[in-house]
């Protein structure tokens, strides 16, 4: 069983769902970002989705462009990241997926890339802009299946079209919960849980929910109807906000904390 | 190769093209692909679109013999193929009228568009006044200061224009705003790409929208001149103009040369030259050639011509760079100013920065072979746009 399964597995076990938190690397800077990354995992985070910077995030919101330049201009790389997933890898044994759009990676090598994220305690990746359609040229450069392939679900996505992507995809399943880029604000419950069930009778992957999501509340009502859910620009927006605050950390941690709680609380 | 035959089912150019967008745009496009495999084959799509291009476009735009310009560079005889003189002043409008239409058949009442040198936004903001539809328009503050005009004539037509201010402020930033609008309003929206760019099925689209310029073009000189011409050239950004003029053409014993802008110099790295100074990489949804650093990050690109002023280029021309069939070059912002000069004085006719690129090189090849030989150069637009440019250079 590797880390994804288990850590669901365990999970299940005790009742609650993922939470999964995506944060730029190297967001503001690369010690800065290590060191939110660590208070994260202390927190309880269960999943750490970890952003590729790119110059030209088409599917990202205002919060996660800013914070991919900032990051940029600090001199994060692909290299950068994975050293990051690295010294992070030391220090957890949640599961590490990096999130990426899927220049960098082919700038990098899809061959190289897999080897160096494995290395480094990888254990996914989710490419935002190469859909099943195009992804064999990339996992068909992949020397092995140590990388789950993680697969986005839209509102937009077809039934047809759902069966295809579960078939091709590992790890667990991200299901954006409206139409629109990162960052924008308000959830229907009804339509993901309709969505959910759709999906369910497809595949056995966890479902983990993104998009939209900020609130404690928000949190809560998702973990009723799904497997996880992931936090982002929520978490940029705080980086953000406390960019020369020594207590930024702290203030992270506390976060990570009270959304945890809402992914235990499913009654 | 036959160079007519693409791209394939899944929109590959060879290795290039393809669809590299997020999961919620991909039902998007392949509803647009589907519906207009569909609509462009119905006859009654075409005599709908016919007569638009006629009576609304202009068409056909006039092939015109440069003899002033010719004699003065002592060379081969230079035409122009005269896009300049259709309706909104440039190519775009082509394009624009068929997307519209299409958007009309699929049933979609709200158009969005990005643009550079605004010609392109100028082109959707009067189809979607022409339909009665909505438009918003995405445009880099920075190009919304260098081609206040063309702000202007989107506004009177109707259009919103949204200026975007990040990463460069230009043609690259306007697209992806749009992109990023358009997967929140995917539904009831057609977004309008204005090069032959972008996700697959808009490369093809684009370029078969545009691919009236190279029929007419081929139409007319073999009247003219009884026979092909020997050289056609085109500038290329986004590489709309040059794609629909070369298409018809690919399987002619014809050279075809595309012009890039090279800004400052290649050499100074301000420049727009994506097929020249370049690699492999994915921008906008396709697989192409783009201007990006070591680590995968697109570069900024520069050009005097905000219409060129982009980082990427579409798969197409990658295709025919790789296998040999077209040549690019590149002129600078000062060859190009010159040549814009050249073309106001010897012919009275005011081209766009952007066309003055490729006029800049077709002055440069009809002074290298015989007299007898056509070079077909197209101008893909007027200069109206540039006049402000133009006059903070010369003050």
């Amino acid at each position: 069983m590797n880390r994804i399964e288990k850590t669901f597995e365990n999970l299940k076990i005790k009742g609650e769902k993922a939470l999964v938190g995506f944060v730029s690397a190297g967001d503001p800077d690369i010690y800065e970002s290590f060191k939110l990354i660590a208070a994260m995992c202390e927190a309880g985070l269960d999943i750490l989705e970890l952003g590729v910077p790119f110059s030209d995030p088409t599917a990202d919101g205002p919060v996660i462009q800013r914070s991919s330049l900032r990051a940029l201009k600090n001199g994060i790389n692909l290299k950068g990241v994975i050293e990051l997933t690295k010294k992070i890898r030391e220090k957890t044994s949640i599961p590490i997926i990096l999130f990426s759009y899927y220049n960098p990676i082919l700038s990098y090598s899809p061959k190289a890339f897999y080897y160096d994220a494995v290395s480094a305690g990888a254990d996914g990746v989710l490419v935002v802009d190469l859909p099943p359609e195009e992804s064999d040229e990339m996992t068909s450069l992949f020397s092995g299946n140590e990388l789950s392939v993680i697969r986005l679900i839209a509102p937009t996505t077809p039934k047809d079209r759902i069966s295809k992507i579960t078939a091709s995809g590992s790890g667990f399943l991200y299901l954006v919960s409206k139409t629109g880029v990162t960052g924008s604000y308000g959830i229907n419950t009804l339509e993901i849980s309709q969505k959910i069930d759709e999906i369910r009778n497809f595949t056995k992957l966890p479902i983990c929910v993104g998009f939209g999501i900020s609130t404690d509340n928000d949190v809560k009502e998702v973990s009723r109807i799904a497997d996880g859910v992931v936090i982002g620009s929520a978490f940029e927006k705080l980086i953000e906000e406390n960019l020369n605050n020594i207590d930024l950390a702290s203030i992270i941690k506390d976060k990570v904390s009270k959304y945890k709680l809402a992914t235990k609380i499913i009654a | 190769m036959e160079y007519n035959k693409f791209p394939d089912s899944k929109g590959h150019f060879g290795e290039f093209g393809g669809r590299y967008v997020s999961e919620t745009l991909m039902p998007a496009i392949i509803e647009l692909n589907e519906a207009y495999q569909k609509i462009s084959v119905n006859p009654d799509f075409k005599i709908e679109l016919n007569y638009l291009l006629k009576h609304y476009v202009g068409r056909p735009t006039p092939l015109f013999h440069a003899k002033r310009l010719s004699e003065h560079v002592k060379g081969a005889s230079i035409y122009l193929k005269r896009e300049d003189l259709a309706h909104t002043g440039a190519h775009k409008i082509n394009n624009t009228v068929g997307q519209a239409l299409l958007a009309k058949w699929m049933g979609k009442k709200k158009l969005i568009a990005e643009t550079g040198a605004g010609q392109h936004g100028v082109a959707t903001a009067t189809v979607a006044a022409l339909f009665g539809m909505e438009c918003k328009v995405f445009m880099g503050k920075e190009d919304v200061k260098r081609q206040s005009p063309n702000v202007l004539r989107m506004k009177l037509l109707g259009a919103e224009v949204i200026p975007v201010d990040s990463g460069t402020c230009t043609l690259k930033d306007a697209m992806n705003e749009a992109m990023r609008y358009w997967v929140s309003a995917v539904r009831d929206t057609f977004y309008v790409i204005g090069s032959v760019a972008g996700p697959h099925p808009y490369p093809m689209i684009v370029r078969d929208f545009q691919k009236i310029i190279g029929i007419e073009t081929k139409e007319q000189i073999l009247k003219i001149a009884g026979k092909l011409p020997d050289i056609l050239i085109a500038c290329v950004g986004g590489g709309s103009n040059a794609m629909g003029l070369f298409y018809p053409f690919l399987e002619d014993n014809v050279k075809l040369i595309g012009v890039e802008a090279a800004g400052l110099g290649i050499d100074t790295g301000k420049h727009a030259a994506t097929l020249s100074a370049g690699t492999i990489g994915v921008l906008h949804g396709s697989k192409s050639y783009v201007l990006q650093d070591e680590n995968g990050q697109i570069k900024e690109a520069h050009s005097i011509s905000a219409g060129l002023d982009y980082p990427g280029v579409g798969p197409e021309h990658s295709l025919l760079k790789e296998s040999g069939r077209a040549k690019y070059v590149s002129a600078t912002d000062s060859e190009a100013l010159s040549a814009f000069k050249m073309l106001c004085q010897l012919e009275g006719i005011i081209p766009a920065l952007e066309s003055a690129h490729a006029i800049a090189v077709g002055i440069k090849k009809a002074k290298d072979i015989e007299k007898d030989k056509i070079i077909i150069i197209n101008l893909s637009g007027r200069g109206d746009k540039d006049l402000g440019i133009v006059e903070n250079i010369y003050n």
